[in-house]
């Protein structure tokens, strides 16, 4: 869908964003071209990893079915999932993503904290086989 | 040198879903403030139209399609688009023509056809539209960003789905006493717990709708408003139309992601703070003054937000506020007595024209039921998506 906005696997996951290397303000999603800090004459935009966990800005969830071009199976009943607003310490900057699958509003809560893990968008219904990546937000488990 | 601008007229089509174009809605609520001023269309110098972008071409030239369909006179045309804010804007600009002296009576028309349901970008693959791209990757509507905001202000300020429900009972209330609301049936709490979640926590009854409507002023300085021998002296003593400042730091439409605050220290004032203190220094007034205000209320959550913006209450208060009735009908400053966007919904050009006519009507005393007592300053206030916001102060 867009490239370079997400890397690795399983534990080295990582959202992708850019760094401006005169003023040190974070891009999310990335910015190529132009730092956008109105009092920066402008740097190099680096690539840089954000932060992997944070803590829950806020939250709700879709009990209707978006419209296009948001891409679900018509055919199937429509099941809700959550949205969660993250906010990332390093970066101070809040990043919104679906929650992992399972997780609904009842599991999450102001303040918690979440990791960004792989996730699927959907197939593409045209193209077999074709699958989307995205990123999720997880609860991080609470070891004992 | 003229220095105010005037509302010599008023008009509105009824919001609703009428299934025709937005044309029709646009040219009736012309014609009714053309009426209303006591001015023909041939008076007009300029006419500013406020775009809706689902009516094709037409729509994206709303200024020149208002003309063409009240019959091509010559007049100076401009048409502006800035989503929920292109109704102020384009108040913004026909008021910035008649100060800098450029045209002496100018109409303003905002008029939208409404898609049902879920507002959608424009189709195709559009990967470098953030709009596109909140939709395709996140499925996150407008009602999403309403629910972010909801469950944020339940976390920080302990407001209740209860609180967010008696917003929508005060609206429906003074909506039912509006003949240009498209609701006009008043609302029980229990009927708004009984209402579907939309986006947890708020349901159905907390969001607005997508409407059909239009709204159009007459604008005149000060000289022809003289000539003219108004009776009913309505003015415009500020408009404010302004931007974030970076780094923002309440996620917004559409945004996927808020700026960073790790290179530069933010100001402390969010968007639509911003946007009234501006209108307020402009205006020469502060909260303590208003008589009324008018509010995007898309949703109800977001009302109680707005309490706190306009400075009628502190930081987390605004539950309290709605609780003590004081922007109730008859309290120390109403809000939505029109019945806001709870009771007309969403016609997107059109809502924040629609605004200053409820403030027009109010400050002549014409309102009617819903009158509210010696009005002589109210504020109109709203934002829109892509970083747009405005407010117009108007005064008696």
């Amino acid at each position: 869908m867009v490239d370079g906005w997400f890397t690795g696997d399983g534990d080295d996951f990582r959202l992708l964003g850019t760094r401006c290397a005169a003023c040190a303000s974070v891009f999310f999603p990335r910015e190529d071209v132009h730092c956008r800090n109105p009092g920066c004459e402008g740097g190099e935009l680096a690539e840089v990893a954000l932060s992997r966990r944070g803590r829950v800005w806020s939250y709700t969830d879709c009990r209707y079915r978006p419209p296009s071009p948001y891409v679900s199976d018509r055919e199937l009943p429509w099941e809700p999932y959550a949205l969660v607003a993250v906010e990332l310490e390093a970066e101070r900057m809040v990043v919104l993503g679906q929650a992992a699958p399972g997780v609904g509003v009842g599991e999450l809560a102001v303040g918690m904290e979440v990791e960004a893990v792989p996730g699927v968008l959907g197939e593409d219904p045209g193209d077999a086989g074709t699958v989307w990546t995205t990123w999720n937000w997880r609860p991080v488990e609470v070891s004992a | 040198m003229t220095t105010e601008v005037a509302v010599l007229g008023a008009g509105m089509h009824p919001w609703g879903k009428w299934g025709r174009g937005f044309t029709e809605y646009g040219v009736t609520a012309a014609r009714a403030a053309l009426d209303d001023a006591g001015l023909d269309w041939r008076d007009v110098d300029a006419v500013v139209g406020a775009d809706t972008v689902r009516g094709g071409y037409p729509g994206y030239v709303a200024g020149a399609t208002f003309a063409r369909a009240l019959g091509w006179q010559g007049a100076r045309v401009t048409s502006v688009y800035a989503a929920c804010a292109s109704g102020a804007q384009a108040i913004d600009v026909a008021r910035a023509r008649i100060l800098a002296g450029l045209s002496r009576v100018v109409l303003v028309v905002g008029a939208d056809a409404a898609p049902k349901g879920f507002f959608r970008p424009a189709g195709g693959e559009r990967p470098d539209d953030p709009d596109w791209l909140r939709f395709r990757l996140l499925g996150a509507t407008n009602p999403v960003y309403f629910g972010l905001y909801a469950r944020r202000r339940m976390a920080l300020y302990g407001d209740t789905l209860e609180d967010f429900a008696a917003v929508k009972v005060k609206n429906a209330a003074l909506g039912a006493l509006n003949p240009h609301a498209r609701y006009r049936a008043r609302v029980t709490p229990e009927e708004v717990a009984a209402s579907p979640v939309v986006a947890d926590p708020l349901r159905l009854l907390d969001i607005c709708a997508t409407s059909d409507g239009g709204a159009a002023l007459v604008l005149a300085g000060a000289d022809f408003t003289r000539a003219h021998a108004e009776s009913r002296p309505v003015r415009i003593r500020a408009v404010s139309t302004l931007t974030p400042r970076y780094p923002t730091q309440v996620l917004d439409l559409p945004d996927i992601a808020t700026d960073s605050a790790a290179g530069v220290e933010p100001s402390g004032e969010p968007l639509r703070t911003a946007i009234v203190r501006a209108a307020y220094e402009e205006a020469g007034i502060g909260p303590e003054d208003l008589s009324l205000a008018e509010v995007y209320d898309l949703s109800t959550a977001l009302e109680l937000q707005w309490y706190e913006d306009l400075g009628l209450c502190g930081a987390g208060e605004g539950a309290k506020l709605l609780r003590e009735g004081a922007t109730a009908l008859g309290g120390r400053t109403p809000v939505n007595v029109s019945g806001g966007l709870a009771s007309f919904g969403e016609a997107v050009p059109a809502q924040a024209i629609a605004q200053v006519c409820e403030l027009t009507r109010q400050l002549r005393g014409e309102a009617g039921e819903r009158q509210v007592a010696g009005a002589r300053v109210g504020i109109a206030a709203n934002q829109g998506l892509f970083g747009h916001g405005s407010a117009v102060v108007v005064v008696r």
